[in-house]
C-alpha cells in the first residue's frame, strides 16, 4: 500500500531556509579546509562531515537553478528559483523516508482475517508515517531535511527487525555522521548489537552465555562504524580540525533551554524556578534585587541562571540523562527481548534524552514518534502511549509557526493527523473496550482548550503587549506533563515485559 | 472507518490545498493602473461601504464605472458590503474612498483570502458533502472518493483562491439548489437558485434545464391539478426571492434599469481575449469579427445557441428526472460556453459543476473533461503567476481521481453508455471501444502536458505571439465541443441500468 505525499509548496520562509542556503554556499565555493572555520553567517555548519558532503552533493544542481544562492557573502539570499530548489531537494530527499515507510510496513506483523484495506495495520502505519503532521510541518513548511534523515533511522530499524543486524548497523553508523542529535540513541544500538549479536545464544532462561561471545562479529561491527566514521571525519583528522569541528557540533554556550521551551523537565523546573521566585518576593523572604535580571522568558536563546532553584548546568543534565536512560538500556541486556525490546529501548533512549537534554529543540520529539508508530498498530497499550505522546507532541510543535498566514494550515494538518490516528488506531484495537482511559482524555481535551487559548483568545486579550512569553509557556507547561507520563508509561511498559519470555 | 471520520480529513484536506493555493499571487498583482480582479472585488468593497445604495450603479463622481464599476446583481454586492464591513473594523484605510485604490499588503491579502474561504466554507463545501453523501449511489467508500475527487477539482481552486473570484458563492447555491431538486424538495431548490442566479448572471447558463426539468415534472404531475399548483409555487417563490433581492433597487425603475444595463453588456462584441469557445476558434480560420456587423454577430450567436440547447432541453422537458436533469445541466452550460456571445474563458466553470456532479457515474470522461478545463485556463492562471499550483494540482487531481475513482478500468461500452455511439458509426470496424478511449484520454493528456510545458519554457516566434494560448485555446475547444456531442448523445440514449435507475424520482 502506497500513500502518496502530496507536497504543496508553500512561499514560506524560515531561518532554517537560509541556513541551508548558506551551507550549500559554504560546501560549494570554499575548500574543505574553510568548512568548519567559516563563520560570515551566524548559521555556521554545525552538523557532523557527512552532512556537509551531503550538501556538497546538492550544490552541484544547484547550481543550474541559480548560481547566486552559491555566493557566501549573498546573506539572506532567497530568489524564486532557489526557494523552488531548496523545496524540490526536500521533496527528492524524501523518496529515502518513503522507502523506510515501506519496509517497515513489511515488518509489521498481519492479524489474520478478511479485513478492508483501510484497516489493514501496514495500510494505517504507512499513512501515520508519511502523513506525519509533524514531520510535514518541520520538513516542508519549517525546512529541514528531516524526512531524508528519519527514512534513514526507520530503515535501520526495519533492518533490524528483518534480522539483518550488520546492515541495520552500517544505516546507524551513516546517520550518526549525518546528524549527531542521534547519539541520544546511540546506547540502545550500542547495548543491543552487543548482547544480541555478538553473543550468539542465550541460556535457556534468558541471561547471558558468556561462552558464545563471536568476536567475529564484534570485529563486523568495529569496522563497519568505523570505516564511516573515518569517511566522513578522515579528511578533517588528516587536516587536524578536529578540535574545531567538534566545538562546532557541541555548542554548549547555548543556554539550558531553547528561545522557546522544549516540553521536557527542565520546562517544568523552569516555571517551578520562577514561580518559587515570585512567591518568594510576595513572601518578603527573597530581595527583588538579588534576583538575576531578565530571565528565560524572554524569549532569547542564552544562558542564565535559575533564581532560587539549582542552576543546571550542561554535565548535570547529562548525569540525568544516563540515570533516566539506565534502567532500558539495563533491561536489554538482562533479558533482551528481540527486535522490539530494542526498539524500545531506542524510545526510551530517545525521550529520556528529550526529557532530561542539554538545549532540546522541541523537534527532537519527533525521534519518539516516529518509531513508536510501528509498536502502535501492533499493540493496544502502545498505542494508548502513542496518541497521547502524538497529539501532545504535535501541538507542541505550533509555536514554530506563529504568522496568521499560517494558522489555517496547521490547524488543518494537525486535525486531519488527529482525526484519523484516534479513528484507526481504534478501529484497529477494537473490541476491547475504550482505548484511552478517562484520565488521558481530560488531558487531551485540555489541550484544546489550551490550543483556543493560546491562538484565538491571547492575541486578543490585554495582556498580549506585557507578557508576550505567555501562550508559549502554557503551551511548553502543558506539553511537558503529556511528554513525562508518556515516558513513564513507556518506561512500565518496558519493565512488564521482562516477566514475559522473549517473543521474536 | 467511520464515515464522519473520513468526510473530515476529505474536508480538511480540501482546505489545506484552497489556502495553499491562495498563498500564491493574485490577478493583476502590481501591476497599476488596473491591476486586477482582486482590485475590482476590493474596490466593490470601498464602493458599498461608502457609498449609499441608489449610486452604486450609476457613474458619478465619487463611483467611476470605468475603474471596474460593478457589474454584478445585487447579492454580489450585499456580499462586498458585508466584507467591507469586517474590513472597516480591522483596518479602514483598505475601504477608504478614493485613496485606497490598488492598496496592496500582505495583511490584506490575508483578509480577503480569508473571505473566500470563509464563503467556500459557509456555502459551497457543505453542498458537495451532502450531495456526495446523499445522492450518489455506491459504497460509503465510493461516495468518500468522490467527495475527495470533486473538492480537489483544480480549475475551481485556482480561480477561486488564485486568482481572486468567488465563484464558489455562485456554484455553491446552484449546487444546493441542484441537491434540493434531487431530494424532491422543488419549492427550496428554485429558491436555492435564485439567489444563485441574483449572485451572478452567468448562472444562466443553468437556468434553462431548471426550468425544463421543473415544468416537466409539473406537467407530469398533471397540468390541472397537482401540476398547476407546484408551478404556481415555485413561481411564487422565484418572482419572492428576486424581490427580496432586488427591494431597494425596486423603488425606483431607472434603478432597475440601470443595473440590467450595467449586468448584460451588450456593446462588447463576439468574444474578447482567447477563450475556447467557437467563435474564437472559427476566427483562427475565418475572420468572423470583420466579416459580419456587430448585430448579425449577435444574431447568429444567439441562434446557434438556441440550435445547441433546444436538443437537451426537449429531452428533459419530456423526461425529467434526475439523470437527464444533471446531463442537460452539462449540455446547455457547455452549449451557452461553445456558442453565446461574449463569454469568458471562466465560464467554463459554469460546465465543470455538472460534470463534477457525474464524477459518480461516468468517471473516466468526467475527469478528462475537468482536466481540459483547467487547462484552458492556463493562459490567465500563467498570467497571474499561478504556474506552480496549477502544475501540482492538476497532477494531485488527476493521480487522486484515477487511483480512487478506478476510472481507467471502467471503460467497457455499456459503462461509458457508448452503445448509440456504435449504432451510430456502425460502418466502422467493430474495434475494442475500452482500449480506444484509453488510448485517446493517455493521447490527449500528452498533448495537454506538452502544450503545457512549451507555453512555459518557449518564446514564441515574433509574427505569432499569441501562438501558444492560440493552441491551447483550440485544443481544449476540440475537447469541450467532443464533450458536447458525447453528452448529448448520452442523454439521448436508453437510460442507465437498474441499478442507477433505483434513485432516480
Amino acid at each position: 500500500m502506497k500513500c502518496l505525499i502530496c507536497c504543496v509548496s508553500f512561499t514560506f520562509h524560515s531561518t532554517d531556509f537560509e541556513v541551508h542556503r548558506n551551507w550549500l554556499a559554504i560546501t560549494h565555493s570554499l575548500p574543505v579546509s574553510r568548512w568548519y572555520h567559516e563563520n560570515t553567517s551566524e548559521w555556521t555548519l554545525d552538523y557532523p562531515p557527512l552532512f556537509a558532503w551531503f550538501e556538497f552533493g546538492l550544490s552541484h544542481v544547484a547550481q543550474h537553478f541559480d548560481r547566486n544562492m552559491l555566493q557566501v557573502e549573498n546573506l539572506n539570499y532567497a530568489s524564486p528559483s532557489t526557494v523552488l530548489f531548496q523545496r524540490l531537494s526536500v521533496i527528492f530527499t524524501d523518496v529515502v523516508f518513503i522507502y523506510a515507510a515501506k519496509e517497515c510496513c513489511r515488518c509489521v506483523q498481519e492479524q489474520k482475517g478478511s479485513r478492508d484495506v483501510l484497516n489493514r495495520p501496514s495500510f494505517v502505519l504507512a499513512v501515520l508515517l508519511l502523513w506525519n503532521f509533524g514531520l510535514l510541518i518541520v520538513d516542508h513548511i519549517h525546512f529541514q531535511y528531516n524526512g531524508f534523515l528519519f527514512g534513514v533511522l526507520l530503515l535501520s530499524v526495519a533492518k533490524h527487525l528483518q534480522s539483518q543486524h550488520l546492515q541495520g548497523a552500517l544505516l546507524f553508523a551513516i546517520l550518526l555522521n549525518l546528524k549527531h542529535i542521534y547519539l541520544y540513541v546511540a546506547p540502545a544500538y550500542g547495548i543491543y548489537l552487543l548482547r544480541s549479536y555478538c553473543f550468539t545464544q542465550d541460556n535457556k532462561d534468558g541471561s547471558i552465555r558468556w561462552m558464545s561471545f563471536s568476536p567475529l562479529r564484534l570485529l563486523a561491527l568495529g569496522s563497519i562504524v568505523v570505516s564511516v566514521c573515518a569517511l566522513s571525519f578522515g579528511p578533517f583528522i588528516a587536516m587536524g580540525q578536529l578540535p574545531q569541528v567538534l566545538s562546532r557540533l557541541f555548542p554548549f554556550k547555548r543556554g539550558l533551554c531553547h528561545a522557546y521551551w522544549a516540553p521536557n523537565i527542565w520546562a517544568l523546573y523552569n516555571v517551578l524556578d520562577k514561580g518559587l521566585a515570585v512567591l518568594g518576593v510576595r513572601l518578603k523572604l527573597l530581595e527583588e534585587a538579588e534576583l538575576p535580571r531578565a530571565s528565560m522568558t524572554g524569549g532569547l536563546v542564552q544562558e542564565f541562571q535559575h533564581s532560587v532553584l539549582l542552576s543546571v548546568s550542561p554535565s548535570a543534565t547529562l548525569v540525568c540523562t544516563l540515570l533516566s536512560i539506565l534502567p532500558a538500556v539495563a533491561s536489554i541486556w538482562l533479558r533482551p527481548c528481540g527486535a522490539r525490546g530494542f526498539l524500545r529501548c531506542l524510545l526510551l533512549c530517545a525521550l529520556g534524552s528529550f526529557m532530561f537534554g542539554w538545549h532540546v529543540h522541541e523537534k527532537a520529539v519527533l525521534i519518539a514518534i516516529l518509531p513508536l508508530s510501528i509498536l502502535a498498530v501492533e499493540s493496544r497499550e502502545d498505542a494508548r502511549i502513542f496518541l497521547v505522546l502524538t497529539t501532545t507532541g504535535h501541538y507542541s510543535l505550533f509555536p514554530l509557526l506563529f504568522t496568521p498566514t499560517e494558522r489555517p494550515v496547521k490547524v488543518s494538518l494537525m486535525l486531519m493527523f488527529t482525526i484519523f490516528s484516534f479513528t484507526a488506531l481504534r478501529k484497529l484495537h477494537s473490541g476491547q473496550g475504550p482505548l484511552l482511559r478517562p484520565l488521558e482524555v481530560v488531558y487531551l481535551l485540555g489541550l484544546v482548550v489550551v490550543a483556543i487559548a493560546c491562538e484565538v483568545v491571547f492575541p486578543l486579550s490585554p495582556w498580549q503587549q506585557r507578557l508576550p512569553f505567555l501562550p508559549l509557556l502554557a503551551t511548553s507547561v502543558y506539553c511537558s506533563v503529556g511528554v513525562c507520563y508518556s515516558f513513564l508509561r513507556l518506561y512500565v511498559r518496558l519493565l512488564q515485559r521482562d516477566d514475559k519470555p522473549k517473543q521474536l | 472507518m467511520k464515515t464522519w471520520s473520513l468526510v473530515s480529513i476529505c474536508v480538511l484536506l480540501g482546505v489545506v490545498v484552497r489556502w495553499g493555493v491562495s498563498l500564491n499571487s493574485y490577478s493583476g498583482a502590481g501591476k497599476p493602473p488596473m491591476f486586477g480582479d482582486y482590485e475590482a472585488q476590493r474596490h466593490w468593497q470601498e464602493v458599498t461601504y461608502n457609498l449609499p445604495l441608489q449610486e452604486w450603479y450609476f457613474n458619478t463622481t465619487d463611483n467611476d464605472l470605468n475603474y471596474w464599476g460593478l457589474d454584478y446583481p445585487p447579492l454580489t454586492a450585499y456580499h462586498s458590503w458585508i466584507c467591507a464591513y469586517v474590513a472597516k473594523i480591522i483596518n479602514p484605510d483598505w475601504v477608504e474612498l478614493h485613496k485606497s485604490r490598488g492598496y496592496e499588503s500582505p495583511t490584506h491579502k490575508l483578509f480577503m483570502r480569508t473571505t473566500v474561504l470563509v464563503a467556500d466554507l459557509l456555502i459551497y463545501i457543505p453542498a458537495v458533502v451532502l450531495y456526495c453523501l446523499y445522492l450518489t449511489d455506491g459504497s460509503s467508500k465510493k461516495k468518500i472518493s468522490t467527495l475527495l475527487c470533486f473538492l480537489l477539482y483544480p480549475g475551481l481552486i485556482l480561480t477561486d483562491y488564485g486568482h481572486f473570484q468567488y465563484n464558489g458563492v455562485s456554484l455553491g447555491f446552484a449546487l444546493w439548489g441542484i441537491l434540493a431538486l434531487g431530494l424532491g424538495w422543488d419549492v427550496s431548490g428554485s429558491m436555492a437558485f435564485s439567489l444563485a442566479l441574483n449572485y451572478k448572471q452567468m448562472e444562466l447558463y443553468h437556468a434553462l434545464p431548471f426550468f425544463c426539468y421543473l415544468m416537466g415534472k409539473c406537467i407530469k404531475a398533471g397540468p390541472m391539478g397537482r401540476g398547476l399548483f407546484l408551478l404556481v409555487r415555485i413561481a411564487a417563490t422565484v418572482l419572492a426571492t428576486f424581490a427580496l433581492c432586488w427591494l431597494p433597487f425596486l423603488s425606483d425603475p431607472s434603478q432597475a434599469l440601470q443595473v440590467v444595463r450595467r449586468i448584460f453588456p451588450v456593446a462588447r462584441g463576439l468574444f474578447e481575449d482567447k477563450v475556447a469557445n467557437t467563435w474564437c476558434s472559427l476566427n483562427t480560420l475565418i475572420k468572423i469579427r470583420s466579416i459580419l456587423s456587430g448585430d448579425s454577430q449577435l444574431y447568429l450567436s444567439l441562434a446557434c445557441t438556441f440550435l445547441a440547447v433546444l436538443p437537451s432541453s426537449f429531452r428533459l422537458l419530456t423526461k425529467p428526472t434526475f439523470w437527464h436533469f444533471k446531463l442537460a445541466l452539462v449540455n446547455s452550460s457547455l452549449a451557452f460556453f461553445l456558442f453565446s456571445y461574449q463569454v469568458h474563458e471562466k465560464s467554463i466553470l459554469l460546465a465543470a459543476l455538472p460534470v463534477c456532479l457525474l464524477l459518480n457515474d461516468l468517471p473516466l470522461i468526467a475527469i478528462w473533461f475537468l482536466q481540459a478545463s483547467t487547462f484552458s485556463m492556463l493562459p490567465l492562471f500563467l498570467k497571474d503567476g499561478l504556474l506552480v499550483p496549477y502544475v501540482v494540482t492538476s497532477l494531485a487531481f488527476l493521480f487522486f481521481s484515477l487511483y480512487l475513482l478506478s476510472a481507467l478500468d471502467h471503460c467497457s461500452e455499456d459503462e461509458l453508455r457508448m452503445g448509440a455511439y456504435n449504432k451510430l458509426l456502425f460502418f466502422l470496424p467493430k474495434m475494442d471501444l475500452a482500449c480506444v478511449v484509453r488510448w485517446k484520454f493517455y493521447i490527449s493528456v500528452a498533448v495537454m502536458a506538452v502544450l503545457s510545458i512549451v507555453s512555459i519554457a518557449l518564446v514564441p516566434p515574433p509574427h505569432l505571439p499569441d501562438l501558444f494560448p492560440v493552441l491551447v485555446s483550440t485544443t481544449a475547444f476540440l475537447h469541450f465541443f467532443g464533450t458536447f456531442v458525447y453528452f448529448n448523445v448520452v442523454q439521448f440514449s436508453e437510460p442507465p441500468s437498474r441499478k442507477s435507475q433505483k434513485k432516480n424520482n
